[in-house]
Order: C-alpha cells, then structure tokens, then sequence
C-alpha cells in the first residue's frame, strides 16, 4: 500500500490545518470588517477620481490575489513534479478557483470604475487583455483536472499547464511599463516606495490582509476536500483490487 | 441631504461604488458556502465507505475525525 504511506504526510497535515482554520477565520474577519470600515467611512474622495476611488480598495486586492494565487498554484505545481508529492499537486488544484473568483473580481470591479473614469468598460490594453488571458489560464487549468480520469497522469498534465502560464505573470505586472496601456502604472510596488497617500495606503494595504486571510481559510478548506476525496478514490480501487 | 442618503449616493457615483462592493461580496460569499459545502460532502461520503482491516488502518487511526 505505497499509496497510503503517501498519504501518511497529508494526514498530519489535516490535523495541523483544522487548528489552523478556527484563527485563519477569525483574522480575516477582524481584518475585513476594518478594511471596510477604512474603505467605506475613513479613506476621503480622491481628488481626481471622487468616490470612485473606494472601488479601488476591492479591486486592487483582488488583481494582487490573482497574481499571487497563481504563484502559488505555480509554485505547489512545480513542487509536485519535483518531489512528486502529492499535497503540492492538490495544493494547486484547490488554489485554482480561488485565483479565478479573484481575476473576475479584479476585471468586473475594474470595469466598473473604468465607465465613469475613463468613460468605457473595457479597453484591448496590454494590461487588461493579459488579465483577461490569466483568468482563461484559470479556467483551462481548472477544465484539464475534469478531462482526465487518471489521477496522476491529469497532476502532470495540469502541472505543466500552470508552468507555461506563468510567462503570463510578468507580463501583467510589466505591461504597465512595457506598453502605453490606459491602465495606470504601479502605485503601491514600486521600487522606490508607494506613491500613494496614507490616507488610501492603509485601507488598502488592510483590504490585502482581509483578501490574503480569505485566500488561508478558503484553501484549507478546499485542500482538505481534495485530500479526503483522494483518499476515499484510494480506499475504493483498494477494495476493488482485495 | 441626510448623512445616511449621501453616503448611499457615493458622490454621484452610487451605480459603480454600491456593485462593486457587491459583486465581491457574491462572489466571495459563493466560492466559500462551495468550498464548505464541496468538504462536507467529501467528509460524509468518506464515512460511508466500508474500512478495510488492511495495512490501511494505521494511517487510519491516526486520522481523530
């Protein structure tokens, strides 16, 4: 029973996750009734872009986390062909939808504050359109675990895709450099500091910790869904074979 | 205009303010009730299944769900 001396590594990791999950939980919550308590009440109107500005501190959150989520399901991607483990393979197959509620988020909400900004929803720039594909690497990723059956082979296959998609990355962080895009250039991760005032800083920098502590619970979550469904799909073809 | 309307008005801009705050709040709302209900399911189906007396059952026990 190779299989479950496997799994021996991802049941430690459960009891570990499941005493976790209660302080992940409850974080997040703090931190997002504070993010949008500063969102909503304390952050003032921009002076160029009103209240509109108060979109930003849900879609600037939003398109960090869909960057960083696909690091992260790149990063447990490459592990998994490495090392061959199997936490890492069902790490980034858990973070897959996460990524993609937040790539929409970051679209949907930006084209709602680029109507009354810039006066359209949507424009082909090089940072719009490079988003637009990440959110289709999501889907794509997300679409080759259900075609294939066989577990190992749809782990490699899934793992490969995730490490082609990543040239996708610095394109969209750069894009705003590389190419005159409409969408402005970096504001908050830029070498020389922010360029933003506090005032707005701090609530969005609290709207990242809410979205970053979402991300924790909701990944546990569905990790340990992954986990169990692979040791129940383990069980049954043991029972099978017996 | 009362305190309560002008924050609703968000500075004219209430059409673009009010749906992005709420879009994010469906769509977080949904994957989360998913992602709880997807384990739950998982969880139950996985106590339905008959455990064999197998070289399975120590990494069993260890399991304390």
């Amino acid at each position: 029973m190779v299989n479950w001396h496997r799994l021996a590594n991802p049941t430690s990791f459960l009891k570990w996750s499941r005493r976790v999950l209660p302080w992940a939980s409850v974080t997040t919550v703090i931190l997002l009734a504070a993010g949008l308590y500063l969102s909503l009440f304390v952050a003032p109107p921009d002076y160029q872009q009103g209240e509109t500005v108060r979109i930003m501190f849900v879609h600037v959150p939003s398109a960090w986390m869909a960057l960083f989520t696909y690091a992260v399901m790149a990063g447990a991607s490459a592990t998994g062909l490495i090392w061959k483990s199997p936490l890492s393979h069902l790490t980034a197959k858990a973070a897959a939808p996460i990524g993609a509620s937040f790539t929409l988020l970051a679209l949907v909400t930006g084209a709602l504050w680029g109507q009354p900004m810039w006066g359209t929803w949507w424009v082909w720039d090089a940072r719009l359109t490079s988003v637009l594909i990440l959110f289709f690497l999501y889907l794509g990723y997300i679409a080759l675990w259900e075609a294939i059956d066989d577990y190992t082979r749809a782990a490699k296959s899934t793992a490969i895709l995730a490490l082609v998609g990543v040239v996708n990355i610095p394109i969209i962080k750069f894009s705003v450099d590389w190419w005159n895009t409409l969408h402005q250039p970096a504001s908050v991760l830029r070498m020389d500091g922010p360029s933003i005032h506090p005032s707005l800083l701090v609530p969005l920098l609290v709207m990242g910790g809410a979205f970053t502590g979402y991300f924790i619970v909701v990944l546990l979550i569905r990790l340990e869904r992954e986990i169990l469904a692979r040791q129940a799909q383990v069980l049954r073809r043991a029972q099978l074979r017996s | 205009m009362e305190p309560v309307s002008e924050f609703l008005h968000m500075g004219g801009y209430a059409l673009f303010v009010w749906p992005a705050f709420a879009v994010a709040a469906v769509v977080l709302t949904v994957l989360l009730v998913w992602s709880i209900r997807d384990l739950r399911r998982e969880r139950d189906l996985l106590e339905s299944l008959p455990r064999r007396r197998s070289k399975a059952q120590p990494a069993e026990a260890e399991d304390d769900s």
